[in-house]
């Protein structure tokens, strides 16, 4: 018996050895990030205790938990990489890290990820960076509540909040990107959940997909950034109830879609925008349930996009609601609400009797030749759109929304 | 002159189309900012009333207020008065009489509406400014056409021309020639092209602080540029006060030289 409670006990004290705990601070025995990594054995948890270690190339190659108290400063001294991840199962937490090294040649990451697994990546600041956290050939992580504040001026020397390169199955939440090349960025990315973050002043985008599928964005707030949101050459992504706002500039747009198959863009606020959505090459996508306010085009269609829907959304105040490019439609506008709409409701079913055109003439003009802007709410151009609207000429004539709704929806 | 122009104006202010016009102004503000609780609408219908409505009110007032009092006129200048301070106490009582009415027309539901805690003061200011300006320019040119001709119908004729002309017929042309020379860098030309007419100048004014969006797209940077900034600004206000001075400047010279 005696003996049994003893082997209990050596077991537990084994356990609490192996995983144990290392201090580092700036007069303790361990003092820097490095030597802790070396010396900690596989699920130990190293403590930062605040204070500033200057160090870069910190390779993290065993399961660790890395926990900075009071927001522990690493500098990387722009040397180059600062903390690189090839282990699974790493947890790192409350670390400021500031000066990322800049390289053309290679990418430099705040932190990076390489192939793997279950890693979680939480409440770091990080700024003066290049890369903010780089997830390469990873799955199953979490990215959470983090601050990536830099400082880019150029697209060609400055680099991404958040990328991820072939990376599957990543959450991205609450966190907040600001003054970086694209805000979030996903190349070969399938199956990620984007969530609640706000990326707002980026060179770039915003968010940005590049051949990513099954990806879901929702709750994120994308404000004045230099081209607000692409997503590009992607199947099934979905979009939910995203503001984006004040993308202002003469390549801007609120979302720019290209090559995007079987999405779903439902529930967000266009506001502010240049160009609320532009939209190539896109088909079979629901608009569903969207605010467009105060943009110069709500939505631009710039060609080769079928079986589009457009439905329930609500366009308030925009210089240009619809604009095309060419004659031919296969998009279907049904039941949104349109400020611009003067028909009447004699049944007071809440539908129009008349169905709207949403695309003027002068949209069409303005597409031909730009400067033409200038002439915008001048009484002519209303004339002419009057015009165009009686008997359409060089707008798609089977364009219009049938069942245009005679009050705000809400839901 | 003063005393002319005291006597234009108070015969104006007694006149009932001072009140009809003062009365328009007040209840479509009444309208706008009341029964449609939204301010930017508003500000858009009143953009397009000030840039359309005020010009030609401002042609057919100066032509029939010159036609109606011509007779005054005549024995006017059968006094020891100088030529030019009768017709400029005319000009400006018609002018300062219109301006009024628009002022405290708008001004009125706007203040009622509590537009001095607003951020859209500044946008309002703008727009009572410009409807100000559009007044003078379009009664001294009317005050031209009257002078120049006899008969009250040709003259009527000429005014109505030239608001259509303003107004819509230059922004046709001013579109033709854009879309004919796409060829071409057109942001200079377009640019010229506002800056002669004061209706489109005014427009355009008003609309950097409405579609400001739209006009960030590809070319309206250009304009957002020059109209945006203070220099643009300026140029805009120096170019409205030369639209103002010509007309007078003739209405002096044609008045000196004119066999009544």
């Amino acid at each position: 018996m005696k003996n049994l409670l003893l082997f209990f006990t050596a077991i537990l004290m084994a356990y609490s050895i192996y995983a144990q705990n290392i201090e580092v601070c700036n007069t303790c025995a361990v003092s820097t990030l490095k030597n802790a990594v070396s010396i900690a054995k596989d699920f130990d948890t190293i403590v930062l205790k605040k204070g500033t270690y200057k160090e870069y190339n910190i390779l993290v190659d065993k399961p660790l938990t890395i926990i900075g108290e009071n927001y522990p400063v690493i500098d990387g001294e722009l040397k180059g990489e600062i903390i690189t991840i090839v282990s699974d199962n790493v947890t790192v937490d409350g670390l400021f890290i500031i000066n990322v090294g800049t390289s053309y040649t290679e990418d430099y990451a705040a932190i990076r990820v390489r192939k793997s697994k279950n890693f979680v990546i939480q409440n770091l600041v990080l700024e003066k960076l290049f890369f903010g956290i780089y997830l390469e050939k990873s799955r199953d992580g979490k990215v959470f509540h983090n601050k990536i504040i830099g400082d880019a001026v150029e697209e060609y020397n400055s680099g991404n909040g958040i990328q991820l390169w072939y990376s599957k199955n990543i959450e991205i939440e609450h966190n907040f990107v600001q003054h970086v090349r694209d805000g979030i960025y996903l190349e070969f990315s399938d199956d990620c959940l984007i969530k609640n973050n706000v990326s707002t002043k980026n060179l770039r985008y915003g968010l940005h997909f590049m051949f990513s599928n099954n990806d879901i964005y929702q709750d994120n707030t994308f404000e004045k950034n230099g081209a607000g949101v692409a997503v590009m050459f992607s199947k099934k992504i979905k979009m939910l109830n995203n503001i984006f706002k004040e993308n202002w500039g003469t390549a801007s747009y609120g979302m720019l879609l290209k090559e995007i198959n079987d999405a779903e863009i439902i529930g967000n606020t266009f506001e502010e925008n240049t160009i609320g959505i532009n939209i190539e090459g896109s088909n079979r996508i629901i608009y569903k349930n969207n605010n467009f306010i105060n943009n110069g085009w709500a939505i631009k269609v710039r060609g080769a996009c079928y079986t589009n829907s457009f439905v329930e959304n609500n366009f308030l105040y925009n210089s240009f609601d619809i604009s095309y490019n060419s004659k031919i439609n296969d998009n279907i506008f049904n039941k949104n609400y349109w400020t611009s709409y003067t028909g009447y409701d004699l049944n007071k079913d809440g539908i129009g009797d008349v169905p709207y055109r949403p695309v003027k003439l002068f949209s069409y003009i303005v597409n031909r030749t730009p400067e033409t802007i200038i002439l915008l709410r001048s009484l002519f151009i209303d004339i002419i759109d009057f015009s165009e609207k009686v008997s359409p000429v060089f707008t798609p004539d089977n364009l219009l929304d049938n069942n245009p709704l005679t009050k705000r929806i809400t839901w | 002159m003063l005393k002319i122009l005291k006597y234009s104006f108070f015969d104006l202010m007694r006149s009932r189309w001072s009140y009809v016009y003062f009365a328009f102004y007040l209840l479509l503000g009444i309208v706008l900012l009341f029964l449609n609780n939204d301010l930017s609408k508003a500000v858009i219908t009143l953009m397009n009333v000030i840039i359309v409505l005020v010009p030609l009110i401002g042609t057919i007032f100066g032509v029939m207020y010159y036609y109606n009092s011509k007779e005054f006129t005549e024995l006017l200048l059968a006094q020891p008065l100088k030529r030019s301070s009768i017709f400029l106490g005319q000009y400006l009582g018609v002018a300062i009489s219109l301006s009024m009415s628009l002022i405290l027309g708008l001004g009125i539901p706007f203040i009622a509406y509590g537009l001095f805690k607003s951020n859209a003061i500044w946008d309002f200011y703008l727009l009572l400014i410009t409807g100000t300006f559009l007044t003078l320019i379009f009664t001294a040119l009317a005050f031209n056409i009257a002078l120049t001709n006899e008969n009250k119908i040709k003259g009527f004729g000429y005014a109505i021309l030239l608001w259509l002309f303003l107004a819509i017929i230059y922004d046709g042309l001013f579109l033709m020639s854009l879309v004919l020379f796409e060829d071409y860098p057109l942001d200079k030309l377009s640019l010229i092209g506002t800056m002669l007419n004061p209706i489109d100048l005014s427009r355009t004014l008003i609309l950097l602080k409405l579609d400001i969006s739209a006009l960030l797209g590809y070319t309206g940077a250009v304009f957002k540029k020059f109209f945006g900034t203070n220099f643009g600004l300026i140029i805009s206000f120096v170019m409205l006060v030369i639209w103002v001075i010509l007309p007078v400047l003739r209405i002096v010279l044609k008045s000196k030289k004119k066999d009544f």
